[in-house]
């Protein structure tokens, strides 16, 4: 199970990197997202994977779930939330004023 | 007495918080701010005074022991450079009012500016490595509010660049953290750093610190990942350039210290020995930049890049007085980066442009800031008796003293061409035949700028001249770091 997790999370990064790399801002946006995506799923995976587990350990409990990693990934999703609501506010911003969207044309070396 | 360690931390969230709600009545929140940020100041004075005479203080938040709950570790090394970036953030929010618009001012400049210095202070204090990233990001998004203020069309443009660098290395720090938790089972520094020790197969671990510093490389502006750096920083208002100047990348550097004096210090051999090529690189790289570009603003934010070199060049050396001579540098270059980014908005502000070509003669009319430029100058430089000459003598005797030749040869080259390229703005800038003044209705203001500027150059000489006073604490944090079980111990508790 855990290879099956490590390998979607390596396609999400892979095709988040793609995107990234693209001159389009909003696949750009979407390129983050999924990378975002990818680290999650990472963490999650690397806290081993257990069905049936609950997270408490106490005398008598033999299989248990680590709870660390799940409250890492609560935290990262709810920050990634916030950052992609503001990238994507901020490209649409950016790409109006602009009047284009292509980072190839927004390079630019005149500064205010 | 150990909730003291989360008031640097508490008391600019609370403001922050306060300003957002009253963020149109400009003239009660630039007053509120000035007077907070004061208060801030000596609070955080008061702690940095205790630390110094009792040893570090350690919160363990909710009362879970060390290992379970998040901690808070204010030791001398965490209270210094939190004091230093509460210094700089008193001097920027006295120069704010000059220099930032009303609209600017109304639209959540003093929210965002306190939540940085919160994030900033949180960075420095914390003791667990998942706390470190979250840290990192209360201070990124401030940062991105800090950037867009204004909303000019190369503002905008450039803005979008910084946000994506940062997002993405924010998301490979998350990674790296998975799997470092898959290796050692745990994300509290100190439990880190004694599980390292223990761990059989010691390449997953270099693999480890390798990513890691890539990611604070990232944020230090670190060569080849120093490219983003310059063009977002001098878009924004000259106040925001000073607080990322002086404050961001030395997060970056801070991480970079702790981590690799603390739990990376096994393959000295492999991590240390890259540090000292890239440091070179850096250090090269990043002076060029500032020589090729006539923008005062661009050669102050080009020369951001050696200071970082410089840093990276003591860790890397790992010796006692090569990492004193970082901690010196580091704190050095927080004030002065600070001071050199207000002066340059100054300067570009009373002349109306940043483009060197147009100025001339500006000493005639604003004597304050010409002498104040020059001898900041000197300062960055590192001329005796200023506070660069300290912190580099340091870093040059343990190279030395390790007989890493070539980069010390590299740092001399790069300290004459940083005083070089400082120097060449003051000869074009403020030399020349006496002009008529070029903005008439900017004289006041101009010269009301340089006060904060003045009384943080004040402090930065000081702690060059006063150099004596200061380098027995500096030596000490450098013996603390070296040795990664005194920090252990002492959260650990054993």
């Amino acid at each position: 199970m855990e290879i099956i997790m490590a390998i979607l999370a390596g396609i999400l990064f892979t095709t988040g990197i793609y995107n990234l790399l693209q001159k389009q801002l909003l696949r750009i946006v979407i390129g983050t997202g999924l990378i975002s995506h990818g680290a999650h799923l990472f963490i999650l995976t690397m806290g081993e994977l257990k069905t049936g587990a609950p997270p408490i350990l106490s005398e008598g409990v033999e299989k248990y779930t680590d709870p660390l990693p799940q409250a890492l990934i609560l935290t990262s999703i709810v920050i990634s939330f916030g950052v992609t609501s503001l990238l994507l506010v901020l490209a649409y911003r950016t790409s109006k004023i602009n009047g284009t969207d292509n980072m190839e044309q927004m390079r630019g070396t005149d500064y205010e | 007495m150990s909730n003291l360690t989360a008031l640097p931390i508490i008391l600019p969230l609370i403001a922050g918080i306060i300003m957002a709600f009253i963020h149109k009545k400009t003239t009660i929140v630039r007053k509120f701010s000035q007077v907070f940020t004061v208060v801030n100041l000596l609070v955080v004075g008061g702690i940095f005074l205790y630390v110094l005479q009792n040893g570090a203080i350690i919160l363990e938040t909710g009362d879970w022991a060390a290992p379970y709950g998040i901690i808070l570790v204010g030791d001398l090394l965490s209270m210094t450079l939190v004091f230093t970036s509460n210094l700089v953030a008193t001097a920027c929010v006295f120069y704010a009012p000059k220099s930032l618009s009303k609209e600017q001012e109304a639209f959540y400049f003093y929210s965002f500016f306190f939540m940085l210095i919160a994030g900033v202070s949180g960075a420095f204090l914390t003791g667990d490595l998942f706390n470190l990233f979250v840290f990192f990001e209360v201070l990124l998004m401030a940062s991105y509010g800090l950037i867009v203020l204004g909303n000019g069309k190369a503002q905008l443009r450039e803005s979008i660049k910084y946000v994506l660098i940062n997002l993405f290395s924010s998301m490979l720090f998350v990674t790296t953290i998975a799997f470092l938790y898959s290796v050692v089972g745990t994300v509290n520094m100190a439990q880190v750093a004694e599980r390292v020790q223990e761990v059989e197969q010691q390449g997953i671990l270099t693999t480890i610190a390798i990513m890691f510093f890539f990611v604070f490389a990232t944020k230090a502006a670190v060569f080849p990942l120093y490219y983003w750096l310059p063009r977002p920083y001098i878009s924004p208002n000259p106040v925001v350039s000073a607080l990322f100047g002086a404050l961001l990348t030395k997060v970056g550097i801070y991480s970079i210290l702790r981590i690799f004096t603390l739990i990376f210090n096994q393959d000295v051999q492999l991590t240390h020995t890259l540090f000292i090529y890239l440091a070179a690189l850096t250090m090269i790289f990043g002076v060029v930049g500032a020589l090729s570009t006539n923008n005062i603003k661009l050669v102050v934010a080009y020369n951001i890049i050696p200071a970082v070199g410089f840093m990276l060049m003591g860790i890397g050396i790992f010796t006692e007085v090569s990492i004193s001579g970082t901690i010196y540098y580091l704190v050095h270059d927080m004030i002065i980066k600070g001071v050199l980014f207000l002066l340059v908005g100054a300067v570009a502000y009373v002349a109306g442009t940043s483009d060197l070509r147009k100025m001339g003669g500006l000493i005639h009319h604003y004597p304050v800031l010409g002498w104040l430029f020059f001898i900041a100058s000197l300062v960055l430089a590192g001329i005796p008796p200023f506070s660069g000459f300290i912190g580099k003598l340091l870093l040059l005797r343990g190279g030395l003293a390790e007989e890493e030749i070539l980069i010390v040869i590299v740092g001399l080259v790069t300290s004459l061409l940083i005083l070089f390229s400082m120097i060449r703005i003051f000869i074009r800038g403020f030399w020349g035949e006496k002009t008529e003044i070029p903005l008439p209705e900017r004289e006041h203001k101009g010269k009301m700028m340089a006060w904060p500027i003045g009384l943080l150059l004040t402090f930065s000489v000081l702690l060059g001249v006063g150099a004596e006073w200061f380098y027995p604490s500096i030596e000490s944090i450098s013996k603390y770091l070296m040795d990664p079980q005194l920090y252990i111990d002492s959260v650990l508790k054993e």
